[in-house]
C-alpha cells in the first residue's frame, strides 16, 4: 500500500509532518507519520488507546518537550516554517498553535482574567478598554457570552463543566492562534455540553485550522471532514471523513470503526 | 468477517440476513407457483399464492422494525451500515417481486376460463424460470455477499428482456388472428410485463447487493439492443 493510497492530499496545508517519530525512551510511540492538515477542514484524529494519536497531537505544538524522555524526529511545519527549528520560540508557538484539553483546566482567576491573561502576557491590548474588546470578542466566539455577561468577575472555575471547556476554548482564541488542537474536548462533558462544544467547533471551522482527537467515534463523524486513523503508532489511514465512516480503504480501519477490532 | 466485539449485534444482523433469506425464498416460490398456477390453471394453487403474500409482506415490516433498532442502538458503520441499509432497500424491493407473483396468480381465474392454453402461452414458463433464477441467484449474492454473482444476475436481465419482446409480438399478432382471445390475451400481456418487471426489480437487488459488498456502485452495463419495446 503506498503512501498515495492511504494518505489525502491537502492543496493549502497549515500545517505538514514529514516522517515524524516519537519515542519515550526506548519505546517507539509514532511511526513515520506524514500528514497535512488546513485552515478549511476540522480534522480528527481517531484509533484506540495507546495509538498515538495524543502523542502525535502533542507534537504540533511542542507539547512533548515538557516530557524528558520524549525524543521526536522528522519535520513538523506550520505555514512552511519547522516548528522545531532552534530559531522558534516555543511560547510563542504556542501561541499560534492552542491547545484545548480533556478536563477543563480554567485558571482559579475571574472568567475576565481567564480570558485576559493571555493576550496580556503577549501584549495584544493596550488598554482596559482594548482588553474588554478582547474578552468580549474571544467569549462571544466561545458561545459563551450571553450566559456569562453579567457576571464575568465571577470565578471560572464556578462555571459548568461545559461552560468551562468553553471557556477554555475562548482563552486559546484570544491570543488569536492559527491552529487549535484539542485533545478530547467533550470527554468530561454530558451530551448537551458535548452538543453545544460541536457547534462551537463547527462555527470556528474556517477561521482556525481545528484538529480534534477523540475517542469517540460519532463525534469524529459528526465534527470533521478530514479524519486519520491511527492504530500502534501508524497513521493506518487519512481521508475525507464521509468516506472514512462508510467506506474506509484499510481493513484495520473498517474493524475498528464497525467495533471489530481487538 | 471478524465478529463485533458486541456480540449481541452480530444476532442482530444475523437475523436480519435470516429474515431476508426467508423474504426471498417465499418470494422466489411466489413465482413459480404463480406461473405453475397458470399453465395447469390450478385456482386452489393461485389462491394460495394470494394468500402466502401476506407472509411476505410481513416479513419486509419486521425487517424495517429490526433495522431502525440496529440504526438506533448499534450506530453502523462501514460495510454494517452498508448492509443495514441495503438489507432495507432490498426488502422493499422483494415485497414488489411477491406484488407481481400475486398478481399473476390474480389473473389465473381470468385466463382460465377458456379451457384451452392459449398458443401464445408457451414461451411463458421459461420467461419466469428466467425471472424466478434472477430471484435465486441475487438471494446467494446477497448471503455471500458476492459482487461478481450480482453481477451475473443483471446481466441475465437482458434474457427476459428479449422474451418480453417476443411474447408481446406473438400475443399481439395472435389477438389479431383470434379476436376472441382478446380478453385472455391481454390478461397474458400483463403476466408478461409483471415477469419483465421481476426482472428488473431483482437486477436492483443485485445493485445494492455490489454497493454493500464493495461500497462501490456497479459499473454501467453495456445494452445490446435489449430494451424493452413496448410498455404497457
Amino acid at each position: 500500500m503506498t503512501q498515495d493510497q492511504i494518505n489525502l492530499a491537502i492543496a493549502n496545508p497549515k500545517m505538514s509532518a514529514r516522517d515524524v517519530n516519537v519515542f519515550y525512551g526506548e519505546k517507539q510511540a509514532i511511526k513515520r507519520v506524514s500528514i497535512d492538515v488546513d485552515m478549511d477542514n476540522v480534522t480528527a484524529f481517531i484509533g484506540p488507546s495507546g495509538c498515538g494519536k495524543s502523542t502525535f497531537l502533542r507534537t504540533l505544538n511542542r507539547m512533548n518537550d515538557t516530557v524528558a524522555s520524549a525524543r521526536v524526529e522528522g519535520e513538523i511545519t506550520l505555514d512552511g516554517e519547522d516548528i522545531y527549528a532552534t530559531s522558534m520560540d516555543v511560547v510563542q508557538l504556542r501561541a499560534r498553535v492552542g491547545m484545548v484539553f480533556q478536563k477543563p483546566n480554567p485558571f482559579p482567576k475571574s472568567i475576565y482574567e481567564n480570558i485576559a491573561y493571555g493576550p496580556r502576557i503577549h501584549g495584544l491590548a493596550a488598554s482596559k478598554a482594548d482588553m474588554d474588546v478582547v474578552v468580549e470578542k474571544s467569549l462571544r466566539r466561545a458561545g459563551l457570552w450571553e450566559e456569562v455577561k453579567d457576571r464575568l468577575h465571577d470565578s471560572g472555575t464556578a462555571l459548568s463543566g461545559g461552560q468551562q471547556q468553553r471557556l477554555c476554548i475562548g482563552r486559546a482564541i484570544a491570543v488569536e492562534p492559527e491552529v487549535i488542537l484539542m485533545d478530547e474536548p467533550c470527554s468530561a462533558l454530558d451530551p448537551i455540553a458535548t452538543a453545544k462544544i460541536e457547534e462551537l467547533i463547527h462555527e470556528l471551522r474556517g477561521r482556525y485550522a481545528i484538529v480534534i482527537v477523540t475517542h469517540n467515534m460519532q463525534q469524529a463523524a459528526r465534527v470533521s471532514q478530514r479524519t486519520a486513523f491511527f492504530h500502534l503508532g501508524e497513521l493506518v489511514e487519512y481521508g475525507v471523513t464521509s468516506d472514512i465512516f462508510t467506506n474506509p480503504r484499510q481493513e484495520r480501519t473498517k474493524d475498528y470503526i464497525t467495533g471489530r477490532y481487538g | 468477517m471478524a465478529e463485533h466485539t458486541i456480540k449481541a449485534f452480530d444476532d442482530e444482523i444475523d437475523r436480519l440476513r435470516g429474515l431476508i433469506a426467508e423474504m426471498g425464498g417465499r418470494a422466489e416460490a411466489a413465482i413459480e407457483n404463480a406461473m405453475l398456477a397458470l399453465q395447469r390453471q390450478d385456482l386452489a394453487l393461485a389462491a394460495e399464492v394470494v394468500e402466502g403474500d401476506k407472509r411476505i409482506d410481513a416479513i419486509e415490516a419486521e425487517v424495517e422494525k429490526l433495522v431502525i433498532e440496529v440504526i438506533a442502538l448499534r450506530a453502523p458503520m462501514a460495510n454494517d451500515l452498508r448492509d443495514v441499509i441495503a438489507a432495507l432497500k432490498i426488502v422493499s424491493v422483494i415485497e414488489r417481486i411477491g406484488d407481481y407473483a400475486k398478481n399473476i396468480a390474480k389473473r389465473v381465474p381470468l385466463i382460465a376460463t377458456n379451457k384451452r392454453l392459449l398458443e401464445p402461452m408457451s414461451l411463458l414458463p421459461s420467461m419466469g424460470q428466467v425471472a424466478a433464477e434472477m430471484v435465486h441467484d441475487v438471494l446467494n449474492a446477497y448471503a455471500a455477499r458476492d459482487p461478481d454473482l450480482a453481477q451475473a444476475v443483471v446481466d441475465r436481465d437482458a434474457v427476459v428482456d428479449d422474451f418480453y419482446n417476443s411474447v408481446f409480438r406473438t400475443l399481439v399478432t395472435f389477438m389479431v388472428e383470434n379476436p376472441k382471445t382478446i380478453s385472455e390475451c391481454a390478461q397474458l400481456l400483463f403476466v408478461a410485463k409483471h415477469i419483465e418487471r421481476i426482472g428488473d426489480h431483482a437486477t436492483n437487488v443485485a445493485e445494492m447487493v455490489y454497493y454493500a459488498a464493495t461500497g462501490q456502485t456497479m459499473p454501467e452495463r453495456e445494452r445490446g439492443g435489449t430494451e424493452v419495446q413496448a410498455e404497457i
